[in-house]
């Protein structure tokens, strides 16, 4: 293990990360009360830092600390897209905490501490270093689900994603030491030219590959390893629920693709079949349940667990061709999801008012009569969601799907068409209450927002995303191919 | 988006799409009063930029004109491409004349939500016109899909009593049936050498079987749109619903955007698989022609009976479009501008009378032509000119289906010939009933007349319908050489020699009949002399 100063240079923002988090914990009991919204500019400046650190990495392709993690674009597309994102969970979560009564100032340094793990995960190039990653971000997040101590639910979510997080990352630990014993090795490159010399006849390396699939399949929420994402994404925080609905997901998936398409690319044919399947179980599972939802949370929960069916579609269409299209169309669609899952949770997180929870959908009814603007954007990211033109869902599903007929798999493009059809019925059930029901008199009380200017930011970030790049998608597009290319 | 445009002439397709887009942003910042001025200011601003394309456009030929062209998506070969030939440009026309009617009959029918409902309109003006001009495959899907949710609005917000499960009937069904177009698009993507450019996909030729698979992934689209026979159940829900202006919309435009998909995708791109459905098609055609006309009989609500009668007049839009001869398809043309002014204009009528008795039963709204004389003109107009009768415009195009169809069967156009038969029968009832009963003595006081505002909403219409009844020409040739363009390619030349010898010895027996000796003077232009069919030996061979 060697390593020089230029390789401490090169994680620099992992660092700044680390060091911010622990300010944050260090400052949070020392200061007053009046003072801790200190601590949210202290972590917005940090990612404000990082961002450019990493803008100016796109280019680098550095192998550091022995080969256990790679500085390149492909990393640093996952991190721009998690900066931004944890940028908008801490701005959300400024005015929610403050509803919700939660006066934690550790919460963001938990949150940062967890970029932190997704950074890890997505920039690393060797299973263990990657393990350590997804539990970095893991652990921080049961802390944060559970945020909520008084309320019953909030525990459950916290307890339930711990169980069941723990157990993955058993399967994904057993994963992996299999894939050592079959390969000889832990890092990416290596296993990828063990598997080239040896030939892929091994049992163990088929075994291993079910098992890593299984790992990143939870992470993912990935059917039939989805059970604990309806429960956690309703009990946890709205702000929190944002956050694992979109950052651990992008991370997840980061470090999901480098390891299948950098490690295992020499059994790509057998991973495909598996995920084959998988796509159309999370695709089936996830638009069907989800039409049943009365609490927009879980609804939301069933949609993301959809829209990772639909990501896989890419997967699926990268294990078929040597095209790097299919990688690069799931890159595009998971930095589009973000825009539109995180927009539609501000909203949610908007309508928790006082005693209001704010989270079954008939609490939405009459909104756009009260509330214009805020329905207006609802209906936007609804829109989006269902993959209707002009947003930037379509655009998701032009490429997803454009890759998978390029691979010949035009049926998985029309089932999945089909079922995004479906979903349609109930992101227009939200549209439905907040334009064409009226509040029946006493029932309902009438929806009053919350109206924050860290909100307004976060609203107009998200909803300039789903807009602008589903009308000119250009610049994301170009920026996910040419992450891509430094994918071997 | 729009920058580098090919072209430096002026942008006429990009203005006459664009600018109801900005009306539809600026609905929302003038002031309370100025919402309808607004809102018919803008529509009436993008009708007289759509109306000089009438005279510039060049009939003799058969190409794209008023092209426009710029990069959009580069990575994945997606163009914003424009432009129109004489099949789109009628449509575009008649668009443009529709929509300042459907501001003003919304003037005083509209209380709630003005601002959103003048919004909606104007976002569908541009999609509507964008759709009948787009170029490029994935152009065309974004504006065909963009207007989903506008009319979904449209009639959920703005819709009558059962709207909300008509609004989601209508979006679920016309989402699912565009399920497989875009995969159709995509598949013709790779196969028809990585472009999306619709001129380009229409020349190449693709193998049967997949021509037959794509055949049938546009047939759910276009059919559901249409709506052709089996798929047309969400029509009389959304019709009844929807706020008068919705369904002058629906009727009138959102129809014809299935028959333009036909006439624009199926026909020249899957030439084999058309001409293999062909019998299919002209059943199901002949089912709809026939069922929705007994279906209206049978109707006591206005709208409803309308709305039944689309499904009939429909059917004889498909049914001359796979006909493949120069009557079918240009008679089909016509007809769906013909669908579009009449049974416009028959909406419309329904609106201002549901404005005063705010019933649209027949039974609530008979006797109308004592009070209500200028109405009952207006009504009696739009029905004789939906039930074909000569000196309307729908005699001119269904007799030229039916022409069309007659050198195909005889059968065919027996059965066709039913529909036109039920069609002045359920019209001449509901005019004997609305227009001639007694009206109930506890109606009377709501009946007052058509005011300046109703009239000049409805004038138009009735000035467009005898106009093209007696004057078919004008529209005719422009939309001839494109028509021929789309034979060419759906009929292998041996084809075309054949029909073309039909068209010599069949036409001259039908002429003669004495009801026609007015259009005489039209099918001496048209139809013959036959010869004329300029069919070049480059243009039928199939690339």
């Amino acid at each position: 293990m060697t390593f020089s100063a230029a390789d401490l240079f090169l994680v620099l923002p992992e660092l700044l990360v680390i060091t911010a988090a622990c300010v944050v914990f260090v400052l949070d009991p020392v200061l007053r009360p009046s003072d801790k919204d200190g601590l949210v500019w202290v972590s917005l400046g940090t990612l404000a830092v990082c961002m450019g650190l990493t803008a100016s990495q796109m280019e680098t392709h550095a192998s550091i600390f022995s080969g256990l993690v790679v500085i390149d674009g492909y990393g640093a597309f996952w991190k721009l897209l998690l900066y931004f994102v944890t940028g908008l969970t801490i701005l959300l979560s400024y005015s929610y905490l403050k509803e919700e009564r939660l006066y934690f100032g550790e919460y963001y340094g938990f949150m940062l501490l967890s970029l932190c793990g997704m950074m890890v995960m997505v920039s690393a190039t060797d299973l263990l270093t990657i393990y350590l990653g997804t539990e970095l971000m893991s652990l921080c997040l049961y802390v944060m689900a559970g945020l909520k101590r008084k309320e019953p639910r909030s525990l459950e979510a916290s307890a339930k994603y711990f169980v069941l997080g723990a157990f993955s990352s058993g399967i994904l630990l057993y994963g992996i030491s299999l894939l050592y014993g079959a390969t000889g090795s832990t890092r990416l490159p290596a296993i990828a030219s063990a598997i080239a010399t040896q030939g892929f006849a091994d049992p163990l390396l088929l075994f291993s590959t079910i098992l890593l699939a299984v790992g990143f399949g939870f992470k993912l929420a990935a059917v039939p390893f989805h059970m604990w994402t309806p429960d956690v994404y309703q009990g946890a925080p709205t702000s929190v629920t944002a956050f694992m609905a979109v950052g651990s997901k992008a991370a997840s998936f980061g470090a999901f693709l480098r390891v299948f398409v950098e490690g295992l690319g020499g059994v790509k044919a057998d991973w495909s079949a598996i995920f084959v399947l998988l796509c159309l179980a999370t695709l089936v599972v996830g638009n069907i349940v989800a039409l049943v939802q009365t609490n927009i949370k879980r609804m939301l929960a069933y949609s993301s667990i959809a829209h990772a069916g639909y990501a896989m579609i890419g997967v699926v269409a990268a294990g078929r061709t040597d095209h790097s299209s299919g990688i690069a169309s799931v890159l595009l669609y998971i930095a589009l999801y973000a825009f539109m899952t995180f927009g539609a949770f501000a909203i949610v997180a908007m309508l928790r008012k006082g005693t209001i929870e704010g989270e079954e959908i008939e609490d939405f009814t009459g909104l756009a009569k009260h509330q214009p603007l805020p329905a207006l954007l609802m209906l936007v990211f609804m829109v989006s969601l269902a993959g209707i033109p002009p947003t930037a869902g379509f655009i998701g599903k032009l490429y997803v799907f454009r890759s998978a007929v390029e691979a010949g798999m035009a049926w998985l493009a029309a089932i999945a068409l089909l079922f995004s059809a479906i979903s349609a019925y109930y992101y227009l059930r939200v549209v439905m209450v907040m334009y064409m029901q009226d509040p029946i008199a006493g029932t309902n009380p009438v929806p009053r927002l919350v109206m924050s200017p860290t909100l307004s930011i976060v609203l107009a970030c998200a909803v300039a995303g789903v807009v602008i790049f589903g009308i000119y998608p250009n610049p994301l597009v170009n920026l996910a191919l040419q992450a891509v290319l430094t994918l071997k | 988006m729009t920058t580098g445009l090919m072209t430096h002439s002026f942008p006429w397709l990009t203005a006459l799409i664009f600018l109801p887009l900005i009306g539809a942003a600026a609905v929302f910042v003038v002031k309370d009063a100025s919402v309808r001025l607004t809102a018919l200011s803008v529509t009436v601003a993008d009708l007289l930029i759509s109306l000089p394309l009438w005279w510039l456009f060049d009939a003799t030929s058969g190409e794209m004109q008023f092209l426009e062209s710029a990069a959009w998506i580069p990575s994945l070969s997606i163009n914003y491409r424009l432009g129109l030939d004489g099949i789109s440009l009628p449509l575009i026309l008649m668009t443009t004349i529709l929509m300042p009617l459907c501001v003003m009959i919304s003037w005083n029918a509209i209380e709630t939500r003005l601002r959103g409902f003048m919004a909606v309109l104007l976002i569908m003006e541009g999609a509507m016109i964008g759709v009948f001009a787009a170029l490029d495959f994935v152009l065309f899907y974004v504006f065909w899909e963009a207007m989903l949710i506008p009319m979904y609005l449209l009639i959920g917000v703005w819709g009558g009593p059962n709207r909300l499960y008509a609004a989601i009937k209508f979006f679920l069904y016309t989402l699912a049936g565009s399920v497989l177009l875009l995969v159709a698009i995509l598949v013709l993507y790779f196969q028809g050498g990585h472009t999306f450019d619709i001129l380009v996909l229409s020349r190449q030729t693709y193998p049967l079987a997949l021509q037959t698979w794509v055949f049938f992934a546009f047939f759910a689209a276009f059919a559901v749109k249409v709506p052709m026979f089996p798929f047309h159940t969400w029509l009389p829900d959304a019709h009844v619903e929807a706020p008068t202006a919705g369904s002058v919309i629906l009727a009138s435009v959102l129809l014809k955007m299935g028959t333009y998909g036909f006439v624009r995708f199926s026909l020249p791109m899957l030439p084999d698989a058309s001409r293999l459905f062909t019998p299919l098609m002209v059943v199901l055609s002949i089912v709809a022609i026939i069922y929705g006309a007994y279906m209206a009989l049978a109707q006591a609500d206005l709208k409803k009976l309308i709305a039944y009668s689309s499904v009939s007049h429909m059917g004889f839009v498909t049914l001359g479009l796979f006909m493949f001869n120069i009557q079918g398809i240009e008679g089909a043309v016509l007809q769906m501008v013909n669908h579009g002014i009449t049974t416009g204009g028959l909406f419309l009528c329904v609106g201002m009378i549901y404005e005063r008795t705010h019933s649209r039963q027949i039974s609530d709204n008979i006797g109308l032509t004592k009070p209500m004389p200028r109405y009952a003109t207006f009504l009696v107009i739009f029905a004789l000119s939906s039930l074909g009768l000569p000196g309307t415009n729908s005699f001119v195009g269904e007799f030229m289906v039916l022409v069309g169809t007659f050198l195909w069967s005889k059968v065919a156009t027996a059965f066709a010939s039913l529909g036109i038969i039920l069609a002045a029968a359920y019209l001449l009832w509901m005019i004997q009933r609305v227009a001639f009963g007694t009206p109930a003595p506890h109606m009377l006081h709501k009946l007052s007349d058509l005011t300046r505002r109703e009239t000049a909403t409805l004038l138009p219409l009735a000035v467009l319908i005898f106009a093209i009844g007696l004057f078919p020409n004008p529209l005719l040739s422009r939309m001839h050489t494109s028509v021929e363009q789309v034979i060419a390619r759906v009929v292998p030349s041996s084809h075309q020699q054949h029909s073309s010898q039909a068209v010599l010895d069949q036409p001259t027996p039908l002429l003669k009949n004495e009801l026609l000796s007015t259009l005489d003077a039209v099918h001496a232009e048209t139809v013959t002399p036959p010869g004329s069919l300029p069919l070049t030996e480059s243009e039928g061979e199939r690339p």
